[in-house]
């Protein structure tokens, strides 16, 4: 069983902004070993913005209290957002690649079976087809156990990211300090500089 | 703009940020820093004899002071050697930029003569570190380390620099402002989360105050006090807190812990709200987490969230800086009358005292430590190693003020104390400064003598010298069947090795000799080592075993009463 965006039961989806610098993979990765957070699946990529890279990582919650992983998360300088996608209705895609054993006489099978998964044929030779499918963890999954029988060759899967439906963001707006420190001000609240990141 | 080589951008940036002092090692890589040290005559450079020495001497300077401390060493061993003492700084969160020097950019991960990756190495070990790989890098890089050493929860930044970015030209210019997105200690406390902390004091019958580091580095000591007075709450701090409340308050009840007071011990564990306040509910503090109080209602004040709720469960947490939380909250508490409460931990103290020096033939450690304290009217600096006589200068010498006490608490790193005290004499020169060592520990790290005389630091060394790593001696008698393992120490003369880098020394063995020793010690001007000839079956109490809880604290067994 999964939750709307696809977790797994145990599971959480964090995504983290980090400063696109050297060594920020490391500092994270480490931070998971040392606290003993165990890593499902990790993934890296540039942002909408220059210098901010956004990870996605699914962390095993039976290795560690979610809000502990966040919370040392943002200790990292290079750290500069965490956000859990857990309970957040979000999209969740994995890319895969399947290079699936075939002949002239099954190769029509495959090709069905790649058309219900929504797969692509990005390659074909005389004794192999290769494969790419999106789509969330199951989906795969699936795909790969439809494609089992046929012989596996090499398989090559991305990890999970994800992103929240609707109007919400989990991306970092330089903006938004001064632009919610001129809503309160315009209410008469106190204002704080480091409004969106203090635990008010 | 001024074009600068990467060695000069880095020494007048240390200077603008305020340092004086720098504890150094020279080595291959950092020959063009050393080269340029002359030219910045006002930042004095202590030459020590091991790196380790200069990592807590820098992190003793910071302890006793309140500065940044910094340590400089070459690449490869020279940074490796710091390593102990950044971990020692890292996990008593103190202030510290350690620098060091690494080979040349094009000789970078091509494993050369002495190089380590040493970013690799210090990155879970502080609390950010950089590896610079432009001069014209250096003087943001350089604000920063000092901003995130300095601020939130204070801690230990590493630089690494390698030899061609110190020989490099670029345009200094002082960077006024710092941008770092990911990096916003949250100060104000969350007033809805103050008003339910209020709340549940005031409803309190039984409440606690436990104190940590965070006081010391705060700098709250008033506006604990002024918050303890109002409630009546009895206060007890973790042992890096002693001091942040001062112990002869009528209010402070010593500290808790595996060798804490056994009223603080059974009065954390009676209370009904535990407030912890700049602390992070340690497990040589709490006990056996599990078995802590358990219905007792926890307010945590931290800066750092990721404390809240990492070992115990946290009913009220708040977020912040204690300067600004504590007055806040004292504004919303209520004058109480809790005669009752206090009357009972004082009951407990009455049939249970912690901290009698009985009579006995031999010398016990304690009464140095007692006497020390009644010789400086509790003004001296104590700087500790780890064991047995860190626990009872802890114990019998009472801390009025912060910084006083000055101890690796969370890494427990023996050979501490000489290179901490030779620092903390730096920081506060005005202070009599006293190393308590213990007769294995000092033997870790005791070369710095050289440090200490070149620099004539009238550093009090003391040594509790019972032939024995005390400590683990106790823990195989308590807890081995008295098998008695690696256990008991040789030793050199230490009269005759202190004269041997030409520092005075007395011996002391026997119970009349203490106050005369102390006295000529404190009259000396210059460093001065007296070697404490203890007795040798002395152990630490009362104890919380090892994974017992603090209600399971025992005090000294009958049989050891007389010696």
């Amino acid at each position: 069983m999964t939750t709307t965006n696809g977790t797994k039961p145990g599971q959480h989806t964090v995504v983290a902004i980090v400063e696109d610098k050297p060594g920020v993979l490391q500092r994270v990765a480490g931070l998971f070993r040392r606290r003993g957070f165990n890593i499902e699946s990790l993934a890296v990529g540039p942002t909408e913005f220059e210098g901010l890279s956004r990870m996605t990582i699914i962390v095993d919650g039976a290795s560690a209290p979610v809000e502990q992983v966040e919370k040392q998360l943002y200790k990292l300088i290079d750290v500069v957002k965490v956000s859990d996608l857990t309970h957040e209705d979000a999209i969740t895609r994995e890319l895969a690649l399947l290079k699936v054993r075939c002949n002239n006489v099954n190769r029509h099978e495959l090709l069905d079976i790649a058309n219900v998964f929504r797969a692509d044929v990005v390659d074909m030779a005389t004794n192999s087809l290769m494969l790419q499918v999106v789509g969330d963890e199951d989906k795969i999954n699936g795909l790969i156990k439809m494609c089992e029988p046929y012989g596996i060759r090499e398989l090559s899967r991305t990890g999970t990211i994800a992103m929240t439906r609707g109007q919400k963001t989990t991306t970092v707006h330089e903006s938004e300090p001064e632009a919610i420190a001129r809503v309160h001000q315009s209410q008469g609240r106190r204002v704080e500089a480091d409004l969106p990141f203090s635990s008010d | 703009m001024v074009r600068m080589t990467g060695s000069q951008i880095l020494l007048e940036c240390l200077q603008r940020e305020g340092v004086s002092t720098i504890f150094g090692y020279p080595g291959g890589v950092v020959l063009p820093l050393y080269d340029t040290l002359p030219q910045f005559p006002a930042l004095r450079h202590v030459l020590v004899r091991h790196e380790q020495g200069a990592a807590h001497m820098a992190d003793g300077y910071a302890r006793a002071s309140g500065e940044v401390g910094v340590c400089l060493a070459t690449s490869g061993p020279g940074a490796t050697n710091l390593v102990t003492g950044i971990a020692t700084s890292f996990l008593d969160s103190t202030p510290m930029v350690a620098i060091t020097g690494n080979v040349a950019r094009t000789l970078l991960g091509k494993d050369g003569f002495q190089e380590a990756d040493i970013t690799g190495i210090t990155q879970p070990i502080t609390k950010h570190n950089y590896l610079v790989m432009r001069a014209e890098n250096i003087a943001m890089t350089v604000r920063e380390a000092f901003h995130i050493a300095r601020s939130g929860r204070p801690g230990p930044v590493h630089v690494d620099i390698p030899k061609d970015v110190f020989q490099e030209e670029a345009e200094f210019e002082w960077p006024e402002e710092i941008n770092l997105r990911g990096y916003r200690p949250t100060t104000k406390g969350h007033a809805g989360m103050i008003r339910r902390a209020a709340d549940a004091i005031n409803k309190a019958k039984r409440p606690i105050i436990i104190s940590g580091h965070g006081i010391v580095w705060g700098d709250s000591s008033d506006e604990l006090v002024e918050l303890a007075e109002k409630a009546q709450i009895p206060v007890i701090t973790t042992f890096l807190g002693i001091g942040g409340f001062p112990e002869t308050h009528p209010l402070s009840y010593g500290f808790l812990g595996m060798h804490g007071m056994y009223h603080a011990n059974m009065a954390a564990d009676e209370a009904d709200v535990v407030i912890g306040i700049g602390m992070r509910f340690d497990d040589r503090a709490m006990g056996r987490f599990n078995d802590f109080n358990p219905d007792a209602t926890i307010v945590h004040i931290d800066i750092d969230p990721a404390e809240i709720g990492k070992n115990l469960p946290t009913a009220i947490p708040v977020v912040g800086h204690v300067k600004r939380v504590l007055p806040e909250l004292t504004e919303r508490i209520e004058e109480h009358d809790r005669s009752q409460w206090l009357g009972w931990i004082d009951k407990v103290e009455e049939e249970h005292p912690s901290l009698e020096i009985r009579e006995t033939r031999r010398l016990i450690p304690q009464e140095i430590v007692r006497t020390l304290y009644e010789e400086t009217n509790g003004k001296a600096t104590l700087v500790t190693g780890v064991g047995q006589h860190q626990m009872w200068a802890g114990q019998h010498y009472f801390y009025d003020s912060p910084r006083k006490l000055v101890s690796s608490g969370g890494l427990g790193t023996m050979g501490f104390e000489l290179p901490a005290a030779i620092g903390a004499q730096m920081g506060v020169p005005e202070s009599e400064v006293w190393a308590i060592c213990g007769d294995a520990g000092f033997q870790m790290t005791m070369q710095e003598l050289a440090a200490c005389v070149d620099e004539r630091l009238p550093v009090k060394i003391a040594i509790m010298n019972n032939g024995y790593l005390g400590m683990v001696r106790q823990w195989q008698e308590l807890f081995y069947d008295e098998n008695f393992v690696s256990v008991a120490v040789t030793q050199p003369d230490f009269c005759k090795l202190a004269e041997a880098y030409g520092i005075r020394a007395l011996r002391i063995e026997s119970k009349s000799e203490v106050l005369p020793a102390v006295q000529e010690a404190r009259n000396y001007d210059g460093p001065i080592l007296l070697d404490f000839h203890v007795d040798q079956d002395e152990n630490v109490w009362p104890m919380v075993p090892a994974g017992a809880a603090l209600s399971e604290t025992i005090e000294m067994p009958e049989k050891e009463l007389v010696r």
